[in-house]
């Protein structure tokens, strides 16, 4: 097990390797530069500014030095967030998007198998249409509608919770920002346990244990759920690496101070280093998670060996 | 009879059972009214071909119907009626009274929790306590179904076993609590025949000492003939005949009883002329399967499925290959048709073939041709017959028309016995038969001179397979072709073929002619074998 894990990270370096090279090259050919502005800059001012950056050399050269300051755990300075390097915008901002990722994940998570569940039971019953045609809207309506719909009902009509903002980041300021951000992932989470419980409803081995005379429950919870709980459970990689790196949208609507709004704001402002810092986050958040759930797989099914 | 009857009531007393299926199409009636006795004790066989309902049967009485099937009627247990139970109080029966084994040992039981606790669960909800409690009376009925080394494999995981061994698991759980009738369905069809025969002699013997009656459905005659002493016919939903086997062998009333009796495969088939020449040859085949690792993992290691093998098939012969699951037989086949990567000298009348690559191969594969064991898997799903069909000619005679395609379509659709018309439709709408002969059309399309059989009848009923049989003597006959005909099953083996070679482990156990191989068998696997599947239980 622990030399699946290592090699699992080893195999990493080279992922990591070439998903920032490719970042780097496509970020710089892309048109525009940090220092485009509406006003243009004058022209002295622009050359030192390219100087002090660094942005003058070759750019195999701004692509070596990147790599290995990188090495190092430097990302560089932010091109528009002059007084503050990568790293530190990330850590700042990246505790308020993981918190609020998490209790959306869990949201989801829950939420759906539950949902799924339940269709799954009563398939093909008017229980299960409405609650998967509810679900299709969760995916389809975007959350930059759900957010300021749930702050209109929830914050300013009923005035039961607050708008937006962190606030002293108690549980109140999380429940819309949540939900908003929650709601297309329980969707998909929802579709996924009610696909794969009717299909573990109807293996050999749950017809089985219903000849045994086992009651309902333990034949849908220990049963058919443990193994219908796998594609979820392959879904949960990709899912917790977008939640807990934070949405621009949702991080915008309710002004959480996370790092979501850094991958557009970067992108936008072809701040190269900031966009760069992001890649590499959200790309290391992908390997651990799926590092993670490969591992979990091996403990829902015996049949997966890590050796 | 009268007499028995009113000595012994029956434990299980089913009265015009009903079972239907809602469909898109309107309901199917599965089992349409049916009268049947279980009494304390006896094997009662119930027998038919697939889509006869026997199943069907049991799963109504035992609340087992999928979601859009219903049953009506009666079935009582004990006189407690069966039919309507709250599942609560149906649940009290189910596992306990009334216990089942299925046909596919592989998937019934969950692949996710090793097979003492599944026998534990059904204990514990039973008869109460905790796995921990159940664990002696587990390794215990481990021990009685003959399951080597109980306390190591209590942990063992289902797919840590063989299919003969997941089916003694299934044994212990049907016996943990002791029950009155076990119903087994189809208990051994899908394992060799040694291990058949052994289950049955384990379910046999289990029998006698826990006094239990057993309902046995299914298909194959032969295991009915040793082990029932009732039968009970059924064909379309209907009970066709009933009564003792003796009887019911002896002196079968029903037209379809005797026609079902006389489907055992005969005939047999004479051998060619001693100076035939030789079609199809392959000296010294060695197969060897990599079982690697993966990225970043060095160790591989090679599993020899045909282990230095030579066979030469004849013009005009059929050699039977006969051995069981992992005897290498069916890649034996396939090198020989060098469709796999293999070692050996191999020759096509009198091309060399061992060294030609793929294209080398391409004219001569309309010449060497192959049927497949299943019939619903090997026909492409999304073309239509006439399409499936010709295919073949595309390549092989790129110059005809559409007109001369389709004109050797119908020619070869009549030549197994299809209406023409056929070629329009596709696989899913024709029975298992019927796609089998839409496959031996497509290889016989090619006019090929020597065919690999590869299990072309083990799929079907057997009523079925004895029309398949005859249709491929047919062709062999009017066409002079050589099969190499590979199967597990020795009655057809016996009707089909002249010579037989007999494998286990990728080697050749014994070969000779037919009749010598079954009349006086020499290695001692070939008299197991042989033993095992003649006299069934005794």
């Amino acid at each position: 097990m622990l030399a699946f894990v290592l090699r699992r990270l080893a195999s990493a370096v080279p992922t990591l390797f070439i998903v920032v090279t490719i970042s780097f090259f496509l970020m710089r050919f892309a048109p525009g530069g940090p220092f485009n502005l509406e006003r243009p800059l004058p022209p002295a001012t622009m050359e030192n500014l390219m100087r002090a950056y660094q942005l003058d050399q070759p750019l195999w050269r701004q692509y070596l030095t990147y790599m290995s300051n990188a090495l190092t755990g430097d990302f560089g300075p932010s091109y528009i967030y002059k007084d503050n390097s990568v790293a530190e915008l990330i850590g700042k901002g990246l505790p308020y998007s993981m918190e609020l990722g998490f209790y959306a994940l869990l949201l989801a998570l829950v939420g759906g198998v539950i949902v799924g569940t339940i269709a799954a039971l009563r398939q093909n019953s008017a229980l299960d249409f409405a609650v998967m045609s509810v679900a299709t809207v969760g995916v389809t309506v975007p959350n930059f509608v759900v957010g300021p719909v749930l702050t209109l009902i929830f914050a300013i009509t009923l005035a039961w919770l607050p708008a937006g903002g962190w606030g002293d980041g108690s549980l109140r300021f999380l429940i819309l920002p949540m939900i908003a951000l929650a709601l297309p992932q329980l969707a998909v989470f929802a579709r996924l346990t009610r696909g794969s419980m009717i299909e573990a409803l109807r293996t050999d081995h749950i017809r089985t244990a219903r000849a045994y005379g086992l009651p309902a429950k333990s034949v849908v919870v220990v049963h058919a759920m443990r193994g219908a709980m796998l594609p979820v459970v392959s879904y949960l990689a990709p899912c917790a690496a977008a939640l807990l790196t934070g949405s621009a949208v949702v991080e915008t609507i309710f002004t959480i101070p996370g790092v979501g709004r850094y991958f557009v704001l970067g992108a936008i402002n072809r701040d190269y280093t900031l966009v760069m810092g992001t890649v590499v986050l959200i790309a290391i958040f992908v390997i651990v998670f799926n590092l993670a759930v490969d591992i979990l797989y091996g403990l829902l099914d015996p049949r997966v060996h890590h050796d | 009879m009268e007499e028995t009857k009113k000595t012994m009531e029956p434990i299980l007393a089913v009265r015009g059972l009903k079972v239907s299926f809602t469909t898109p199409d309107g309901d199917v009636n599965a089992v349409k009214g049916i009268n049947l006795d279980v009494r304390p004790g006896e094997t009662l066989a119930v027998v038919g071909e697939s889509g006869s309902g026997k199943s069907q049967t049991m799963m109504g009485i035992m609340g087992l119907l999928v979601s859009n099937g219903t049953v009506s009627g009666s079935a009582r247990y004990r006189g407690q009626e069966m039919v309507g139970l709250p599942p609560k109080a149906l649940n009290e029966i189910r596992g306990a009274k009334i216990t089942m084994i299925f046909q596919e040992p592989m998937t019934s039981l969950d692949p996710l929790y090793p097979v003492g606790k599944q026998i534990a669960e059904v204990i514990v909800h039973h008869r109460g306590g905790s796995q921990k409690e159940a664990r002696p009376r587990v390794l215990e009925l481990l021990k009685l179904v003959g399951i080597p080394d109980p306390e190591r494999r209590i942990n063992s995981y289902p797919h840590e076993m063989s299919g003969g061994q997941r089916q003694r698991v299934m044994i212990a759980m049907a016996l943990a609590n002791e029950p009155d009738i076990l119903i087994a369905d189809e208990p051994t069809t899908a394992l060799d025949v040694t291990i058949q025969a052994q289950i049955l002699k384990l379910l046999r013997d289990l029998q006698k000492r826990f006094d239990m009656a057993i309902v046995l459905i299914t298909h194959d005659l032969g295991i009915v003939r040793h082990f029932a002493e009732r039968v009970v016919v059924m064909r379309h939903g209907e009970v066709v005949e009933q009564g003792a086997t003796a009887e019911i062998f002896g002196n079968p009333k029903a037209d379809y009883t005797r026609m079902l009796i006389e489907a055992e495969p005969h005939g047999r088939k004479a051998a060619p002329a001693d100076n035939a020449p030789i079609i199809l040859e392959g000296r010294n085949v060695v197969v060897d399967y990599k079982i690697d690792g993966g990225f970043l993992k060095k160790r591989a290691n090679t599993f020899r499925a045909v282990d230095n093998v030579s066979i030469s098939l004849h013009e005009g012969q059929t050699i039977g290959i006969v051995g069981e699951s992992g005897s290498g037989k069916s890649t034996l086949g396939r090198a020989l048709l060098r469709l796999i990567a293999s070692k050996g000298a191999y020759r096509f009348g009198k091309t060399d073939i061992s060294d030609l690559d793929r294209t080398g191969m391409r004219p001569l594969r309309r010449s060497m041709q192959v049927v497949f064991q299943d019939p619903y898997g090997s026909l492409s799903p999304r073309q239509t017959v006439g399409e499936i069909i010709t295919e073949g000619l595309y390549v092989h005679e790129p110059q005809l028309t559409r007109a001369e395609r389709d004109k050797r379509a119908i020619e070869a659709l009549r030549e197994v016995g299809l209406d023409p018309a056929a070629r329009n439709r596709y696989p899913h709408e024709f029975s298992g038969g019927q796609r089998q002969r839409i496959a031996i059309a497509r290889a016989m399309i090619l006019k090929p001179q020597a065919v690999i059989l590869d299990e072309p009848t083990s799929a079907l009923d057997r009523s079925v397979q004895g029309q398949v049989i005859e249709l491929l003597r047919d062709l062999q006959s009017r066409h002079g072709l050589s099969y190499v005909f590979i199967s597990h099953d020795l009655s057809v083996v016996r009707a089909m073929s002249d010579y037989v070679v007999v494998m286990k482990d990728g080697r050749i156990v014994e070969e000779g002619v037919t009749d010598a191989i079954f009349s006086a068998p020499k290695a001692d696997y070939t008299k197991t074998l042989i033993g095992a599947a003649y006299n069934i239980g005794t």
